[in-house]
């Protein structure tokens, strides 16, 4: 049963799930709760957009993918800020845009797009060093923004409350924009783009159903992230099945667990 | 001397082309309870809004105990806006809602001494007993009385209210009436009320501001809240209570 974890690209993909798991379902609580749960597709693929333009630019993908994304996100913020547009609108159009750039890059290219493929779908067993650092180094800037997410919860039950009682609630959505923007790229190298979104969503949207406080909230959803992070890598390599496949069943199945003893 | 708790000088603001609010010139003193009437779209939430720092002047100053809204501490002001506008889908129990008056951010794991605040809080407005329930789960005069225990649990010397009592039965609207005034009684606090009620206006107030974008009427209520202010910012009266026509009330004036 235990074997599987003495080997080392086990041991990574383990430890790199856990921290994507955990980046992914403490941002994902604020993502469902505003009713945001489209922007995690979006920039997913505002990454796929910076990946494509780091492979025709021949440099480490992700590393073109992170400002690229970044950007992307502080763009919707933006729009969302200054527009009456909504949320999901603002996101709709970037995602669009990003997606076409990834596609003209790629065209651009005319080389054969393995990477690109890789991106898409995740590669949780192929995750390297770099990633693993690059993970852990988003969860320590996640951790030392802890602080915020007081106020980020105000703001997510009444923004004109938070703003009258001094939050500064525009400055505070840049900030958890730009962090959400860099947990989806380490994510997406891990889980691939197509899956990053269900990584944001799932998990807060169980732990929803069952929690009666948003502070409960939060620790379940990052319970469920990890846990069923490492329970789906496990059944995938018992059964030689995709991991990233079988990590969202087993977040799915948390999600049908809540539905059925919710409150 | 000590300034008005709030002032307002040559106010306007503007959404586009379009004037909000404009020209208002007023100053309430300190301990006074002002009520805010006036019909759907007059301005009165934006004015609240003004005075919390939220809504951008096109024109004139605005001060809060004699600073820019902006820069009195928020902790000194508490503010109940409309409960319609409230969403009740958010995992809180009603507590972590009235801590979140004191600490200016949402409240995480709730320590002993800010439990034992909350519920001091809740028992000045009877509903300790609702400490614990969802905030889903509760009627509209028990989330009105939780929001009133919110207001109070920072003991803010200014507190705006947006239509308090919407949505309360009479009972209901008196016992949180009887709260604030024995709150302003014992703290000299002053209350700004946005009321679509005349009477409430008229008996509990010791001003009244009529607007409907510009100010009609302002000074105490048997000089502001007459018939022909109301019927200049309403534009016609409607049903008028038989008693705001007795003694005292507008209709004398």
């Amino acid at each position: 049963m235990f074997e599987m974890w003495s080997f080392p690209f086990m041991q990574r993909a383990l430890l790199a799930g856990v921290l994507v798991g955990f980046l992914s379902s403490y941002f994902g609580v604020f993502i469902v709760q505003r009713g945001l749960s489209f922007l995690g597709s979006g920039l997913a693929h505002a990454a796929f957009g910076g990946v494509a333009l780091g492979l025709l630019l021949g440099v480490q993908p992700l590393w073109v993918a992170l400002p690229f994304t970044v950007l992307v996100a502080l763009a919707i913020t933006l729009v969302r800020d200054r527009t009456h547009l909504a949320g999901d609108t603002a996101t709709g159009i970037f995602f669009a845009v990003s997606v076409a750039l990834g596609v003209l890059f790629l065209a651009l290219r005319q080389r054969y797009t393995e990477d690109a493929f890789a991106l898409l779908f995740g590669s949780i067993l192929a995750v390297n060093a770099v990633d693993l650092w690059m993970s852990a180094g988003v969860a320590l800037l996640a951790l030392a923004a802890m602080p915020l997410w007081g106020r980020w919860a105000y703001a997510t039950f009444d923004r004109d409350l938070a703003e009258a009682d001094g939050v500064n609630v525009r400055r505070d959505d840049y900030v958890l924009s730009f962090l959400i923007a860099i947990a989806v790229v380490v994510a997406v190298k891990v889980v691939g783009i197509m899956l990053v979104a269900a990584f944001l969503v799932i998990p807060a949207a169980a732990a929803r159903l069952v929690a009666r406080t948003f502070f409960g909230m939060t620790l379940l959803s990052i319970a469920f992230g990890i846990l069923s992070t490492a329970v789906g890598l496990a059944v995938s390599y018992r059964l030689d099945v995709p991991s990233g496949a079988m990590i969202i069943f087993t977040q799915a199945a948390c999600f049908l667990l809540a539905l059925a003893i919710r409150r | 001397m000590k300034p008005p708790a709030v002032e307002a000088e040559g106010v306007s603001v503007r959404a586009g082309e379009h004037f909000i609010l404009e020209d208002l010139d007023f100053a309430v003193p300190e301990g006074a309870l002002l009520c805010i009437v006036g019909p759907n779209g007059a301005g009165k939430t934006t004015l609240l809004r003004v005075f919390l720092g939220l809504a951008p002047l096109h024109r004139g100053t605005v001060r809060v105990f004699g600073a820019p809204p902006g820069k009195t501490s928020a902790r000194r002001i508490a503010y109940v806006p409309q409960i319609k506008t409230l969403d009740r889908r958010f995992p809180s129990i009603a507590i972590e809602l009235v801590l979140s008056g004191l600490k200016g951010r949402w409240p995480g794991p709730v320590g002993r001494e800010e439990r034992e605040r909350g519920l001091a809080a809740l028992r000045l407005v009877a509903a300790e007993h609702l400490a614990r329930k969802p905030i889903a789960s509760l009627s509209g005069g028990e989330m009105q009385r939780v929001y009133l225990a919110r207001c109070l649990v920072g003991e803010p010397r200014l507190i705006l209210l947006d239509e308090p009592v919407t949505g309360i039965d009479a009972v209901g609207e008196q016992d949180f009436y009887a709260c604030l005034e024995n709150y302003r009684a014992e703290t000299r606090a002053t209350l700004l009320i946005v009321t679509h009620d005349w009477q409430v206006a008229s008996y509990h107030s010791s001003h009244v501001l009529v607007l409907n974008r510009r100010q009609i009427g302002f000074g105490p209520p048997a000089e502001a809240l007459t018939e022909n202010t109301l019927r200049r910012a309403y534009g016609h009266l409607g049903h008028m209570h038989d008693s705001l026509r007795g003694s005292g009330g507008p209709a004398d004036v």
